[in-house]
């Protein structure tokens, strides 16, 4: 057997049913609070889920009724000193967003989580998002995914734009940066440019692991594609890099059946398929469903129907089966979120090599 | 004079803590010189905050990397963390502790920064503060989508139009819009939200913001504006004012008389805003011994390097590998325009500053490096536990300032010997608190909960 699969899982708000909050274990204002952030972070890593994702937008979720949402960095961010190995991969979109803020954002995310931090890139086609910030609407698929493209560019030059030992702290020439070793990035795109360089300093990774939907991002762009397919044929494909399964999920629990539970909740909401792989039904069926995805796909993001629910199953049912036999494997403490996913720490775009140096000293 | 005479005798000192991260005050020198972004380092110092009860820590924020004669100024400690996803970090480390983040108005958007603050207030429980800075320069615009494009006069009318736009989002949500329970029609009845719109002369927005009020109502706003302008806007908006008038009793005086003024005829109350002065504090077992250690220290800060940087500004010319050790530059200044570089805006009229240097230099034989030092901004206090316990409880008390925000000039452990030795001397003369009596960051500062909606 090759390497183990990927797991990753959607945290965010009462799970992916639009009426998950009906069956969560709290009272509804609860979400907001931090205990809820560490707590459902907590479950995951002690899971031995390899990354947790933290859907996110400027505007309420569109179909069902207001729900209250903290911004998935914050939450990450918080989400990152009460963890130790998990991976944290915030949804940031970046059709208006300010890629200079992003970056600055998502480089303090991987300091504050010791280079378990990843992107969620995202984005929005939504013109009400464009009314609140004031912008011009950005529209159509080409337009979104420049906007995209040039965002998450932008974010890994300024990544790059401090080389790793740029602070020199030389006190016999009373210097504490190596300007040689900063860089501005000058970049320019259609419709804005960055200058640069970060106020941040190169994140421990170096470049946070990026993922994205399938179809966003030029190749090579993303580190992880999100990809999505009604059936485990459909799944199959290749890309450059890691390919990770979307997959619902709704599990019988001791309590109820997944279809009990779903009946429930849909009396409320419908749950809206889309093209995506969804599971439903007792915790072995779906050990069987991951062991055979990982034939085809390198991970897989579990977007469980009720978090309170199908996060306990997971834990207790799925994961425990999947690492007994190999399918998958926990994150090894003290690993960056790069070295579990096997990706190499890249040095800096700009580091200038000595033996490429020309000229005088 | 006896406290009871004091026109503030039950005063209380607040203390804040600003990780500065940035200028030549942070000395990076020292084997004691700690990292100035791991995040241990923040972890360190603001637990050290909480120990002494302090009421904030702060993060300042910067847009670019400063620079001087057109390179990036390589000098000073640089590299911050972006201050709200660092505090949210933070937030899950402390329990009590103010968390106040430095926000600039010009290249963020209402909808968006308004929705972070609110995530932080709400991650740490009501402890979230916004520092509202300003800025015009294109120097600066030149890392964002609309490039440089607010005019100077503008800074403060986009400000202003911001936290009105910003307020509007926090105060959206009725105190009862979310459910109490699974069986509710909805999860937060859309009836109880009101959509935020504004139509001004900076914004055009119409904003259906996602997020309840915190248990402080909202975050704390600080504003560290000095001309009359800033002044003003403080005294129209503000919780909190920094300032540099916290070294001189007669200065901080007349700073906080002024504001006073500038409060009543805002129409607010006298006590509406907190005076909270920035400043170095350095000890020492004696008097004397805290004035050689501040010596010491004054040289870490102000390395022959820097002071030949800070003497270029004034000079308007590069001045580096010149001997700082030896006399002023014979050359009289040059004039520069003001761009967004370092010193650019900080000197009216460089002729009248070497002026004064040279007076100062020939009357006292001083070198170049020791004249920068010597005329260099007065910066704190120096002295012993208990003498600066006795000083800032005439401060407090005669209503000259509300507290201290500490800059220390040594990370992570800065703070330790203000924790350990002031905070219980300040305690023995009942300025300062025993223990936290509240949970929130107003709660601290002693402000009202902002009136809500319904």
């Amino acid at each position: 057997m090759s390497r183990p699969l990927y797991l990753a899982v959607e945290l965010d708000g009462e799970g992916a049913h639009p009426a998950a909050w009906r069956r969560a274990s709290h009272a509804p204002a609860a979400l907001l609070t931090p205990e809820r952030v560490r707590a459902l972070a907590q479950v995951a890593e002690n899971a031995g889920v390899t990354l947790a994702t933290f859907d996110d937008s400027l505007l309420p979720p569109g179909g069902v009724g207001p729900v209250g949402r903290i911004g998935a960095v914050e939450r990450a961010a918080f989400a990152a000193v009460h963890t130790s190995v998990l991976g944290l991969a915030p949804v940031v979109s970046t059709t208006y967003s300010e890629p200079f803020h992003v970056s600055s954002q998502l480089a303090s995310l991987d300091f504050a989580a010791a280079g378990r931090a990843a992107w969620l890139v995202a984005a929005t086609d939504d013109p009400a998002a464009a009314r609140a910030l004031g912008r011009p609407v950005v529209e159509g698929g080409a337009a979104l995914r420049r906007e995209a493209r040039d965002a998450v560019r932008v974010a890994r030059d300024l990544w790059d734009s401090w080389e790793d030992d740029a602070a020199v702290r030389d006190v016999d020439t009373g210097r504490y940066l190596d300007r040689d070793k900063l860089h501005y990035i000058d970049f320019v795109g259609e419709t804005y440019s960055v200058k640069g360089p970060a106020i941040v300093p190169r994140p421990p990774q170096g470049q946070l692991v990026v993922l994205a939907p399938a179809g966003l991002l030029p190749e090579g762009l993303a580190d992880v594609e999100l990809v999505e397919g009604r059936s485990v044929a459909e799944l199959a494909g290749a890309g450059a890099g890691l390919r990770f399964a979307e997959l619902e999920i709704a599990l019988d629990t001791p309590a109820h059946t997944a279809a009990e539970r779903l009946a429930d909740l849909n009396r409320h909401a419908p749950w809206p398929g889309g093209p995506r792989l969804r599971y439903t039904g007792p915790p072995a069926g779906l050990v069987a469903l991951v062991e055979e995805l990982a034939g085809v796909v390198d991970g897989v993001r579990l977007r469980p129907a009720v978090l309170d629910e199908d996060l306990p199953e997971l834990s207790a049912r799925v994961l425990p089966a999947l690492f007994r036999s190999g399918t998958a494997a926990r994150p090894r403490p003290g690993a960056s979120l790069r070295s579990t996913l096997g990706l190499s720490r890249p040095a800096s775009r700009f580091a200038r090599h000595l033996t490429s140096v020309e000229g005088t000293a | 004079m006896s406290s009871t005479d004091y026109p503030r005798p039950e005063a209380q000192l607040h203390l804040g803590v600003f990780f500065q991260g940035v200028n030549h005050w942070t000395i990076w020198s020292l084997p004691e010189s700690g990292s100035q972004i791991d995040f241990s380092s923040f972890r360190r110092m603001i637990t050290t905050a909480e120990r002494g009860l302090f009421d904030a820590f702060f993060l300042g924020e910067g847009l670019r990397l400063r620079e001087s004669g057109g390179k990036i100024h390589d000098l000073d400690v640089a590299g911050r963390p972006d201050a709200i996803t660092q505090l949210a970090a933070l937030a899950g480390v402390t329990e009590r502790i103010g968390l106040v983040a430095t926000q600039n108005t010009t290249y963020n958007e209402p909808a968006d920064l308004a929705r972070r603050l609110s995530g932080l207030d709400l991650l740490s429980q009501g402890r979230a503060g916004w520092n509202v800075v300003t800025t015009d320069n294109a120097w600066t615009g030149e890392n964002f989508r609309r490039g440089g494009y607010l005019d100077h006069a503008d800074r403060y009318v986009r400000a202003e139009q911001f936290l009105t736009v910003a307020r509007q989002i926090w105060d959206s949500w009725d105190a009862d819009a979310v459910a109490t329970g699974a069986d509710a029609e909805e999860w937060a009845d859309p009836k109880g939200i009101a959509t935020v719109g504004a139509r001004t002369s900076q914004f055009d927005v119409e904003i259906t913001p996602t997020l309840p009020r915190s248990p402080q109502g909202h975050p704390v706003i600080f504003q560290a504006g000095d001309s009359a302008e800033g002044r003003d806007f403080a005294a129209r908006n503000a919780d909190v004012i920094f300032s540099a008038h916290g070294s001189d009793f007669a200065d901080a005086l007349a700073f906080a008389t002024d504001i006073r003024a500038r409060l009543r005829a805002a129409g607010r109350p006298e006590d509406a805003l907190r005076i909270l002065p920035g400043t170095e504090i350095i000890l020492g077992d004696t008097e004397e011994e805290a004035a050689e250690k501040a010596h010491r220290l004054r040289l870490h800060q102000v390395t022959p390097a820097t002071a030949l940087a800070i003497a270029g500004q004034v000079w308007g010319f590069d001045l580096s590998g010149r001997d700082a050790d030896g006399p002023l530059p014979a050359e009289d200044p040059v004039v520069v325009e003001p761009t967004g570089e370092m010193g650019s805006r900080r000197w009216k009229d460089p002729r009248e500053i070497v002026r004064t240097w040279r007076e100062t230099a020939e009357a006292r034989g001083l070198s170049l490096r020791e004249t920068v030092i010597a005329l260099g901004p007065q910066r704190g206090h120096v002295g012993t536990p208990g003498g600066l316990a006795e000083k800032f409880a005439h401060f407090v008390r005669a209503g000259a300032v509300d507290g201290f925000n500490v800059s220390p000039y040594l990370t992570p452990d800065g703070l330790d010997d203000i924790v350990e030795r002031l905070v219980p001397e300040l305690q023995e003369r009942g300025v300062y608190r025993e223990r936290y009596t509240g949970t929130t960051l107003r709660e601290h500062l002693g402000l009202p909960r902002p009136e809500g909606p319904r």
